[in-house]
């Protein structure tokens, strides 16, 4: 037993060296998943600023520079052009130059007197849909706050029920606090995904695999020796990253840390079980490499990291069961903003048990039956 | 040796470069499937799974006192493609079916609801959004508002009363009518699968050439260095435009995408980018010389931006400014807003004109970087 652990013990040593010797590849470990984590902490948003709006407002009265100075108002919009033709429009969404035009037309103001109720055109650059519905949910809400403040100046009656919105978890609807716990999934995954599919193949390559395998080392100790170097650089890259999430970030963490990190060990078991098995399967660095990417990809995009699971239809929903990195999102995102109690921590948590123990299992019977 | 008969063993040595690295690209399946499996796969992926358009969203409803009034509340929900609405006894079951995942908002008609419709006040109408998804959960209370304002005036006609809406609103999408996210997201992806072929590819084949041994031993024979360069960029270059082909058909023939733009300026503009991609790859190949490192760096220098500040999912103009001079420094920036403004809305040429401007002066500046490092090296 002691022989085993000494073997194994060894080969743990060996492992980190071969990653950390390389002057390369231990930059390459540590700073770019720090760098990404505050570039994309920044930079993936669904929050829309500065809207480019052009106004082309054909009626002087007054309560059509009022809509305008609402918008002019808000943070939201930056006025950047005002029109004085109908085909200047063109000219402005066209090659970008406004994302949003206000249209007024001439009898605004007099069919607003009148009671037969004016209309305001909206024409929006539908190039980023996303950005073009936000636009709109913007515009329409400042038309609507337009509406009650002149039945309350001009008293019109109130509709018979009005709508209450309150958010939970997020009362300020920060994408921010959405987007940065799924990069604690994202980038743990990354790293110790290219870190496992490499280790193998690149044995193979150099044919030191081989001889690993004529050692005394059995393969369920080869998969410890393996396994043990990527999660504990993933767990000391989720660490960092939770770490900075909380302080940098300032997202709450209302759950137990301890539930998360329960999490984050079976999910990295699981990230390193894919890796392992990627890496026997492939005969060089290259297609290591490649497997390694046509894994982590499709992985992310079916999570739920930035567009949701329930938004795709049956077929691709059913396809994400066996995706670690789901079921960790919905407990980190949990943890972090909802307090998620722990039997649906748990609900979550038995799937990516059962994912590492098949793909380690099936890892280590691919370190004996795949040579050559 | 005549200049004639020295262009002519120039060509010949070229072509033998290029069948070199032909055969090398044929007999790995792995280089073909990046550029053929792979982007099918991604777009199948994208146009498929990926939707930022909710539909039979699963809300919570809860009806503490249910009468003529609260059905037809309910019954406008029900008939909305937009929503699917799960029937809760009381409130606590509701909170449950939030915190576990299983609807993404709320919807409370108090007990007095049908008591204060027509009070001075109005009746209350309780929306709580789960706000953990800040996009879908300000999509969801859109859609909530939508409904709302076509039962109050569908209740209003039924009881004789008219909503008096001072300004209603008349909205236009350009380019894009039905607001389908995957008409933006398609085109974009091309320019996520054109950056793995160029430079994740490249990178990984020209590290491996390094690794070996073989490009040291490329610089001996009689080959010059821009003769080497240009047989790795001429079949990886023919790869990614396949591979740009192949995505363009699927995104059309697929799903209908729209392409109001000339295909001459699309073929234009992706020639232009692919030769950046392959200059970057090129490049990071040169300075990193091991395929690990360049597997790393390709992905975090070139498919990472692409990804997230190119424009193709996030917005721009929303980010933090150092962030938005950043984007700059991206060449997937310049492309994925050529296929986004040919695809959907033509040829605009002050758009087409500077991202071609941008993207040539960048593959001259990684080609260029690439020969005198290259040449560096050899000492």
């Amino acid at each position: 037993m002691t022989a085993m652990w000494h073997r194994v013990l060894a080969l743990i040593v060996k492992e980190f060296l071969a990653i950390w010797r390389d002057k390369k590849s231990r930059v390459v470990v540590i700073v770019p998943p720090l760098l990404q984590l505050v570039v994309f902490g920044y930079a993936a948003t669904f929050e829309v600023s500065h809207v480019t709006t052009a106004v082309y407002n054909e009626d002087q009265g007054l309560p059509a520079r009022q809509l305008v100075a609402r918008f002019e108002g808000s943070p939201t919009f930056d006025i950047v052009a005002r029109l004085t033709h109908h085909a200047e429009i063109a000219g402005m969404i066209d090659p970008k130059r406004a994302s949003l035009v206000i249209h007024i037309g001439q009898t605004f103001s007099r069919d607003l007197a009148s009671d037969n109720g004016a209309k305001v055109q909206l024409i929006v650059d539908g190039r980023q849909s996303n950005t073009a519905l936000i636009i709109l949910g913007y515009a329409n809400r400042i038309v609507a706050d337009f509406n009650t403040s002149w039945l309350r100046d001009h008293g019109g009656t109130p509709p018979p029920a009005s709508l209450v919105v309150r958010s939970w978890f997020n009362p300020n609807l920060e994408s921010k606090w959405f987007i940065v716990p799924g990069i604690v999934a994202l980038l743990t995954m990354v790293v110790t995904i290219v870190v496992t599919s490499l280790t193998v193949a690149r044995e193979r390559e150099v044919g030191t695999f081989e001889q690993l395998l004529v050692t005394p080392l059995r393969p369920f100790e080869i998969l410890i020796g393996k396994s043990i170097p990527p999660l504990v650089i993933g767990l000391a890259e989720g660490s960092v990253i939770i770490a900075v999430t909380v302080f940098w970030f300032g997202v709450p963490l209302r759950g137990h840390l301890s539930l998360l990190y329960v999490a984050l060990f079976f999910y990295l078991l699981a990230a390193i079980g894919m890796g392992l098995m990627l890496s026997s399967l492939a005969r060089t660095q290259q297609q290591a490499i490649l497997g390694a990417f046509l894994f982590v990809v499709p992985a992310v995009i079916l999570s739920g990291f930035a567009t949701p699971i329930s938004n795709m239809p049956p077929a691709i929903q059913d396809l994400t069961l066996v995706n670690p990195m789901r079921y960790f999102l919905i407990i980190v995102r949990g943890t972090f903003l909802q307090n998620l109690p722990p039997p649906l921590v748990f609900a979550n948590l038995w799937p990516m048990m059962v994912i590492a123990a098949v793909t380690l299992t099936g890892a280590a019977w691919l370190f004996r039956h795949r040579l050559g | 040796m005549s200049a004639e008969s020295s262009r002519a063993s120039a060509l010949r040595r070229l072509k033998g470069l290029i069948r070199k690295e032909t055969l090398q690209i044929l007999r790995d399946p792995s280089s073909i499937s990046i550029a053929f499996v792979l982007p099918a796969i991604l777009l199948l992926l994208f146009g498929y799974g990926v939707s930022l358009d909710a539909r039979h969203v699963p809300v919570a409803l809860v009806v503490e006192n249910p009468t003529s009034d609260t059905a037809s509340f309910t019954a406008s929900l029900s008939n909305s493609d937009y929503f699917t609405p799960l029937l809760m006894p009381d409130r606590q079951a509701a909170n449950e079916a939030v915190i576990a995942g299983e609807a993404k908002a709320i919807i409370v008609l108090r007990s007095d609801f049908a008591r204060r419709l027509f009070s001075p006040t109005g009746a209350a109408i309780q929306v709580i959004v789960n706000g953990t998804d800040a996009n879908t959960a300000s999509i969801i209370s859109g859609y909530i508002e939508g409904a709302w304002q076509k039962w109050l005036n569908q209740y209003a006609l039924d009881h004789g009363r008219t909503v008096d809406l001072p300004v209603s609103v008349e909205q236009r999408v350009w380019f894009n009518a039905e607001v389908r996210s995957r008409n933006f997201l398609v085109p974009g992806l091309i320019a996520i699968i054109m950056t793995l072929i160029g430079t994740l590819l490249t990178a990984m084949v020209v590290a491996r050439e390094w690794e070996r041994g073989t490009w040291e031993a490329l610089m001996v024979t009689p080959v010059r260095i821009g003769e080497i360069l240009l047989g790795k960029v001429i079949p990886y270059f023919v790869l990614g435009m396949g591979g740009m082909a192949l995505s363009t058909l699927m995104a059309v023939f697929l799903f209908g995408v729209p392409l109001r733009g000339s295909l001459a300026v699309l073929l234009a503009i992706s020639a232009l980018y692919m030769l950046t991609a392959l200059g970057m790859g090129l490049l990071i190949s040169s300075v990193a010389r091991s395929q690990f490192v360049a597997g790393q760096v390709s992905i975090i220098v070139a498919f990472l931006p692409a990804f997230i500040l190119s424009g193709f999912i996030f917005d721009i103009n929303s980010m933090p400014v150092v962030l938005q001079w950043l984007t700059h420094l991206i060449p997937a920036r310049y492309f994925v807003s050529s296929l986004q403004t040919l695809f959907l809305a033509g040829d605009v040429w002050p758009i087409v004109l500077a991202n071609g401007a941008m993207l040539c002066l960048m593959a001259a500046i990684f080609l260029t970087l690439t020969r005198i490092r290259t040449r560096k090296s050899l000492e």
